[in-house]
């Protein structure tokens, strides 16, 4: 019996699987900060765009990893793409979230486009739509915290967290301190009373 | 929220504090290169102007263009009152049109509510001021701007926030409308006027009243201002322009007496010298023109909300 | 003629008992001859309607009714005489035009048509009309109105309740002061300040109320108060009564049911003049018209074809339908209430309103020898008012949908049938 980490394999009350915890996702991101900081030479010509509601605190934290590696504040903004969503008319009107996009703009800028799961690919296909809106960066990359497959669009993530292979019938789920009290990923057989995999 | 935004009363607090916040993401389109949104993209907005209102028709106007949506303006004027076209048959028309939201100004209180409940029109139905009933967007558009101004210094709500609604407020939609939903809202509404232009039966409007506005304005947080129309003056319901202005205008000497922080409002069009002087609607305390601006972010949320999704956005106070 | 024989009918209410109707009379002795037997068990027999105050709308208005389709609304709803408003096109202010309605109504034949003449020429409240032209003409008017319009002007009031003396006529006036209800579209209260639509103060009615019973007192004149709405107006005119004053006064169906919440629809439905007005109010009539200070119901049977309330408030006709509904609606507000019992009803729907009138032949009592105008009402019956099933042309019923007591079974005008089982023939 050798110890593992406990989230790993520990079944909640409510029939979830955690598969990341804290540390899990701490290390994650510390690594996504460096694979960025990597591939784009540095910090220079970087804005990082968190998708709301998730997405924003994850490009905060990255953020905040790439000051105190590179002792450089990236900008951080977010990009809301409810309005740019193909199945907008299929469900009732959804409250919107902040677009906040940083005072230098995105215009010949790298952006870094931050979301906690990456699915189908539709969010990401919004938010490509609501970015040419804003203005015309150099490059558009994209984060994720999980990457859970089933893509129905040909959309791919360049930094990963995590490669977590699911069936349909699982629900991914990303809470993240402080907005949800807990930093943690967990996959649920039963449909999530909350979380954001619920509005996909 | 319902389907049809008929009267301010319509809104729950949660309904209007959504419209509050959906408008001020809509309000930092304005600082984009690109002031569009795709989000009624093939929807069809008329703006049904059965009353010449070119300011309110142009914000809605440009609220529905900048969501994306196409916009048919229908000016009806001299409508079946003066036994033209029935607004019936226009409803017809616009229902064969296949409109999906019908923005009605209409000179009869109660004609958006007959739009939307006779089975005419399947469409939602904005009402852009009806008679002397309600403007149900131009009171969105005063809270959001109070709440802008007053918000940030009173924990990001209205709540117990004194406004002051002085003028004609018998013959005044803006004013019914205002003291519905600010009341909704949590603030403490007073109306002010000449006991002539007080509706009977104010005493139920959960609001206070006077008919000094010198004892009023120094607590208020917002002095809004109403606009006496001239057909008033041959009214009989004051004896003279002068005297109104002497006894319920906002002059200079009584801006003076207003707190640091208080603004001044005007649902406009303003008549200068009659209830507002020049030099108090030009001051800084006067939010005149940004209400102008808050209008379009109002009206592309109330768009939004009843018209982006399969049906109206669901709130906190609804049965899903 | 047929001669009927009605079985175990409840006249007033009363014990059960056997009526025959021979040669357009009511007939004493025993059933010899009877042709045909109506089973009335459980039924009451009421002397035939009669109301003060009807709208046919011919001529003129023959879109939204007429002679044959008011007075067949009329027979539905248990009348045999109505008083046709002068308010027609050409309006009721010369002898020409009253002798027209009145042979239009024998014409119809489902009862009898009492023309009311203008007050003023044209309704123009400036000059008397020939009030006594029309008096002596075959019409034979004795009930005069510029309904619709109030007689406002106090000396042309007051020449016109002296004139009429002559030929023991009375004025009926639409108390509406019309400064104060300038563009006024329902009650005064705090629902129209909450609606936006301008309000039609209590005052408006209760100022012309007052002059008018001074003035009748004055010059010694008859005076009919039209369709009272308001508490105050049952006030003055209890008060003018007890000075013994020769006041009498109408309300309406609707007055005695609807009240001003309904104008929350903004369904022009509910849109009437005088208008719907509190709860108190009607109350107020309610009681008055218990306690006699009201002396009749008058239905103010006002059709409107559809495109004038299928609008908005403002653009829409005042007025809606009465003759089909009135006596469910009195049976419900004031019979059911137990306000009234039947006799009551026979008082003020009947009797007292063929008084005023200055009617012979209606308005008697259900006794040997009075012409068999009868009406056999199943107070036991309940219906839905189907508002698209109306024998009035128009179908501006306010009472569409509702849930309304009794059903007029029979409606016998000088003997001859108008409706049986309840249907027109």
């Amino acid at each position: 019996m050798c110890a593992q980490p406990a989230a790993q394999h520990d079944h909640e009350d409510d029939g979830s699987r955690t598969v990341l915890d804290a540390r899990d996702i701490t290390r994650a991101l510390t690594r996504i900060s460096h694979e960025i900081l990597e591939r784009n030479r540095g910090a220079s010509d970087l804005v990082l765009l968190g998708i709301p509601s998730r997405g924003v605190p994850l490009a905060e934290r990255i953020a905040e990893r790439m000051a105190s590696v590179e002792g450089v504040q990236v900008p951080v903004g977010s990009l809301d793409v409810t309005m740019y969503r193909d199945d907008l008319r299929l469900k009732p009107a959804r409250t919107l979230m902040p677009t906040e996009i940083p005072p230098g703009g995105i215009d010949g800028k790298v952006v870094v486009l931050v979301d906690d799961v990456l699915y189908s690919g539709r969010t990401i296909r919004a938010a490509l739509d609501a970015i040419t809106e804003v203005g015309r960066p150099k490059g558009v990359q994209l984060a994720v915290l999980v990457d859970r497959g089933h893509r129905e669009l040909p959309i791919r993530a360049d930094f990963v967290g995590k490669n977590l292979p699911t069936s349909l019938a699982e629900r991914v789920r990303v809470s993240l301190e402080p907005h949800d009290g807990v930093d943690a990923v967990q996959i649920l057989e039963t449909t999530p009373t909350h979380g954001k995999e619920a509005a996909r | 929220m319902k389907r049809h935004l008929l009267s301010a009363a319509d809104l729950t607090r949660e309904d209007a504090e959504l419209v509050l916040s959906t408008a001020d993401e809509m309000r930092s389109l304005a600082d984009r290169p690109i002031k569009k949104l795709p989000a009624l993209r093939g929807r069809t907005v008329v703006n049904l102007f059965f009353e010449d209102s070119t300011r309110t028709r142009i914000s809605f106007e440009a609220a529905a263009k900048r969501l994306s949506a196409d916009v048919i303006n229908f000016s009806a004027k001299g409508s079946s009152l003066s036994k033209g076209e029935s607004l019936k048959d226009t409803a017809l028309t616009l229902e064969a049109m296949g409109a999906d939201a019908v923005v009605i100004r209409h000179g009869a209180s109660g004609a958006p509510h007959r739009l939307a409940h006779s089975g005419w029109v399947r469409s939602s139905v904005v009402n852009a001021g009806d008679g002397t009933h309600e403007h149900p967007t131009q009171a969105l558009l005063d809270a959001f701007t109070m709440w802008r101004h007053l918000g940030p210094r009173n924990g990001g709500t209205l709540d117990g926030q004194r406004i002051a609604i002085v003028g004609d407020v018998l013959h005044s939609r803006v004013a019914r409308s205002n003291a519905l939903l600010l009341r909704t809202l949590g603030a403490e509404v007073t109306l002010v006027a000449p006991p002539t232009l007080l509706p009977v039966g104010v005493d139920t409007w959960g609001v206070e009243t006077s008919y000094d506005l010198d004892g009023v304005i120094p607590k208020a947080d917002a002095v809004m201002m109403l606009r006496v129309q001239r057909e008033r003056m041959n009214g009989g319901f004051f004896p003279t322009a002068r005297e109104y202005s002497r006894r319920y205008g906002l002059d200079g000497r009584r801006m003076a007496t207003l707190q640091d922080h208080t603004i001044v409002m005007h649902p406009g069009p303003m008549v200068r010298g009659m209830e507002i002087t020049a030099d108090v609607a030009d001051s800084d305390r006067s939010v005149i023109v940004e209400q102008v601006t808050n209008g379009v972010a109002v009206r592309m949320a109330v768009l939004y909300l009843l018209l982006g999704g399969s049906e109206p956005a669901h709130t906190e106070g609804d049965d899903l | 003629m047929t001669t009927h024989l009605i079985k175990g009918v409840s006249v007033l209410g009363g014990t059960p008992t056997d009526l025959v109707i021979r040669d357009g009379v009511i007939a004493s002795g025993p059933a010899e001859g009877v042709e045909e037997v109506i089973e009335a068990e459980g039924l009451i027999a009421l002397p035939g309607l009669v109301d003060l105050h009807t709208h046919l709308r011919e001529p003129g208005r023959e879109d939204a009714e007429t002679v044959e389709t008011g007075t067949q609304a009329a027979a539905i709803g248990g009348f045999t005489a109505v008083h046709a408003m002068a308010n027609t096109e050409p309006v009721a202010d010369t002898a020409g035009v009253v002798e027209q309605v009145w042979r239009l109504g024998r014409e119809a034949g489902y009862c009898d048509v009492y023309p009311i003449g203008a007050v003023t020429v044209g309704l123009a409240g400036e000059k008397i009309a020939e009030l006594g032209a029309m008096a002596d003409s075959a019409a034979r008017v004795r009930v005069f109105s510029d309904d619709g319009h109030c007689v406002s002007d106090p000396l042309l009031m007051r020449r016109a309740l002296e004139y009429v003396k002559a030929f023991d006529g009375v004025i009926a006036q639409h108390s509406q002061e019309p400064r104060l209800t300038e563009g006024a579209q329902m009650n005064e209260g705090e629902l129209s300040g909450r609606l936006g639509l301008a309000g039609w103060p209590a005052v408006a009615e209760e100022a012309i109320i007052a002059r008018d019973c001074l003035l009748a007192a004055h010059v010694g004149s008859r005076l009919h108060v039209c369709h009272v709405s308001t508490a105050g107006s049952v006030e003055l005119i209890r008060q003018a009564k007890e000075k013994g004053w020769n006041v009498t006064a109408e309300v309406t169906p609707h007055h005695l049911l609807l009240t001003d919440e309904l104008a929350a629809t903004y369904d022009p439905l509910y849109k009437v003049n005088p208008p719907l007005r509190s709860a108190s109010d009607v109350e107020a009539l309610r009681a008055g018209l218990a306690d006699g200070t009201i002396d009749i119901v008058a239905t103010d049977h006002a059709p409107h074809p559809h495109e004038d309330k299928d609008c908005e408030w403002a653009a829409a006709a005042f007025g809606m339908l009465g003759l089909e509904t009135a006596l469910s609606v009195v049976q419900q507000t004031m019979v059911d209430t137990g306000l009234l019992d039947w006799a009551g009803v026979a008082e003020r729907m009947s009797y007292a309103p063929a008084r005023i009138g200055r009617l012979a032949d209606h308005g008697r009592p259900l006794e040997d020898g009075a012409p068999a105008n009868i009406v056999l009402y199943d107070p036991k019956a309940t219906r839905v008012v189907d508002g698209s099933e109306t024998a009035s042309l128009s179908r501006n019923t306010p009472y569409a949908g509702r849930e309304l007591p009794g059903r007029v079974v029979a409606t016998f005008l000088r003997g001859k049938a108008t409706v049986l089982d309840g249907k027109l023939q």
